[in-house]
């Protein structure tokens, strides 16, 4: 597989400040790729060294192989959709799109050609004479695209171009997207700091955090096996305990929390006991009123809350029965539990396999 | 009630009305009857023409008058090249907290009177002044060379009084460009001369050209400057005004080179905004 993207050691420091230190990866041909991060955790300064609109402190970019230290946005095969998305307001959507055609200094009737199709492509075919300003949230999302991909860069930055919709077109664009990048076949880098955009849209995911990449993998891996600690929080809810390993053999550990419960859970190295532990647990993993037959559960009482209702994603938030911590239980609208009110005693079980531990750093 | 809120309005307003009315209204359309007057032959006032005839048999009238329409525009044009890198520099360029800072330094020189100005000009320029002292000393001028009184001397003074006017308008529009903008444009594989003519001048349109309107208004109004630096021979039209009114003392061939010049800075306006397909009302705003 070819690599479009190679992007090692590299470095920027603002006078003191490091935006992005020493962060190296790689992006084969044709993939969909995430940098997903909290802002100012570097993943725009980032973007902007690969479009070439920064220059790296250190290390080196690489497109399809050649070096692109030194060279200047206009001469490199990438191009960047801004976040929001910086169309040109003073030519109608043909313009816009031919504007990097006509650099290029193709003939009119290649660029009248290829105007066509790429507007056919993103489904805007007949609004090449239209103004900017009349277009709605997510044509103009299409154009910017358009405009770009119809220079058919070896690879397309994405800088959160979703972060100005609502909500609703939101969700219906992170679909057209991913189903335009499978279409064209170019490979997207996209950054965000919204999980579920990353999640749902990337083939590969780089979660980045105070410059560094924290854990870079496919979305499953990173819900399922996050590798540190930020990964575990900030992809997807978690439950978080603070607590101390009482005793470990292998890969499972009994950790005793500072609450006051004892978990079972399995680790990913062998702990000392006595060693400070945090203890991730995600809400869909916490059952509610267990079958009793099922013995190997982790179970505790809680006192619900509050019924925290949002549809196929409703939660229950509630406290252990002696402590203050807020738990978030994922609550399945399958009706069973409908009966569940506030101030109810509930019994809670959780497997072992679905903890995730961390050692306190 | 009603009638009360009218009167108290005519009220605080009838300052200015009086203002407009008695200083600029009541004595233009005296100036527009008299240039429509001469003295006939029996020394009586009649109605005529003639006044406006004269200056299209007079080569001497209507060529200053062309010229002088020629140069302004140039210096408005002028004015704009010099402006243009500065009011970017200001906006784009220079860091947030020194914006200000610059802004007061274009500003500066208009705490002095236009009159101390180019006086200060022609301290420089004249033949025994600063500069042609340094080059005489550096040994680049054999002898000193008169730089006053030349038309590019008088153009080099128009320019430098009608900056301010220019800067401020660029400064504001460009403001609300977006830098990404200028950014994708270069990421879509434009140069900077591109980003220039397709970017940044068709943004600034409104600001160019009301600044082009005040600097032009001004410069071809100006009679300090061209008088000053362009020396006897400079020959603008603003000059023929005076002359006909107060060394002539024909008031009457005056004003109706006063009229001739408000048409004639009317008209251009018009063109200009035509030209850039800009309307005045968005202009002024």
């Amino acid at each position: 597989m070819q690599i479009d993207l190679s992007v090692q050691n590299v470095t920027k420091k603002f006078k003191d400040f490091v935006a992005v230190d020493n962060v190296s990866f790689e992006v084969p041909d044709g993939q969909f790729f995430s940098i997903l991060g909290p802002s100012g955790c570097g993943k725009t300064t980032l973007l902007r060294m690969i479009a070439g609109l920064t220059e790296p402190t250190e290390g080196s970019i690489e497109i399809r192989g050649q070096s692109m230290l030194g060279i200047p946005p206009n001469k490199r095969p990438v191009n960047l959709i801004f976040q929001h998305l910086a169309l040109f307001p003073m030519m109608n959507v043909k313009e816009n799109i031919a504007f990097g055609l006509k650099r290029r200094g193709d003939s009119k009737a290649v660029i009248n050609e290829k105007v066509a199709a790429i507007l056919e492509r993103v489904d805007l075919a007949g609004f090449g004479d239209k103004k900017v300003d009349q277009l709605s949230g997510g044509q103009k999302q299409r154009v910017a695209i358009a405009r770009c991909l119809v220079l058919e860069p070896a690879v397309l930055l994405l800088d959160e171009p979703l972060g100005a919709l609502d909500l609703k077109l939101r969700e219906q664009m992170k679909v057209e997207l991913k189903k335009l990048q499978a279409k064209v076949g170019t490979t997207f880098i996209y950054i965000t700091h919204d999980q579920s955009e990353a999640l749902v849209m990337s083939d590969h995911v780089a979660v980045m955090n105070k410059g560094v990449f924290e854990q870079i993998d496919t979305p499953q891996v990173l819900y399922n096996r996050p590798e540190t600690p930020f990964v575990a929080q900030f992809v997807g809810d978690n439950n978080a305990w603070s607590g101390r390993i009482r005793q470990c053999e292998d890969t499972r550990a009994e950790v005793e929390t500072n609450e006051g419960p004892v978990f079972r859970t399995k680790v990913r190295e062998n702990l000392q006991p006595g060693a400070e532990v945090d203890l991730f647990l995600r809400p869909e993993a916490m059952l509610i009123q267990p079958d009793a037959s099922l013995s190997d559960l982790n179970r505790f009482e809680v006192i619900v809350k509050d019924i925290l209702f949002d549809g196929a994603n409703s939660r229950l938030l509630a406290h252990p029965l002696d402590a203050d911590t807020e738990l978030l239980i994922a609550l399945p609208q399958t009706r069973q539990f409908d009966y569940i009110r506030e101030n109810d005693k509930i019994e809670i079980g959780w497997d072992e396999q679905s903890g995730i531990c961390f050692p306190r750093s | 009630m009603k009638n009360q809120k009218r009167w108290g309005l005519f009220f605080f307003l009838s300052p200015v009305l009086l203002w407009l009315a008695l200083l600029i209204i009541l004595p233009q359309i005296d100036l527009l009857a008299m240039s429509f007057r001469m003295e006939n032959d029996q020394g009586r006032m009649v109605w005529s023409l003639s006044n406006y005839f004269n200056f299209f048999d007079e080569p001497i009238y209507w060529l200053t008058f062309v010229r002088t329409a020629i140069y302004s525009i140039l210096v408005t044009f002028l004015t704009f090249v010099i402006a243009l890198p500065v009011a970017f520099y200001i906006t784009k360029v220079v860091a947030p907290k020194f914006q200000g800072f610059l802004l007061v330094l274009l500003l500066l020189p208009f705490w002095v009177s236009e009159l101390v100005r180019v006086y200060g000009w022609m301290i420089l320029l004249r033949e025994s002044g600063v500069i042609n002292h340094f080059l005489t000393q550096m040994g680049i001028l054999g002898q000193p060379v008169e730089m006053l009184y030349r038309d590019s001397t008088m153009i080099l003074g128009l320019v430098y009084t009608s900056m301010l006017f220019m800067v401020v308008p660029i400064v504001s529009v460009l403001e609300s460009l977006d830098d990404s903008l200028i950014e994708a444009a270069y990421d879509l594989g434009a140069n900077m001369w591109t980003i220039l003519v397709k970017i940044i001048i068709p943004h600034a349109t409104p600001g160019i050209v009301s600044g082009s309107i005040v600097v032009f208004m001004l410069t071809l109004g100006n009679y300090l400057t061209p008088n000053l630096m362009g020396g006897k021979n400079s020959l603008w039209f603003t000059e023929q005004i005076y002359n006909q009114f107060i060394a002539s003392f024909n008031w009457n061939q005056g004003s109706a080179f006063g009229f001739l010049l408000l048409v004639l800075s009317s008209i251009i306006v018009w063109l200009g905004l035509k030209l850039t397909r800009q309307n005045l009302k968005k202009v002024v705003q």
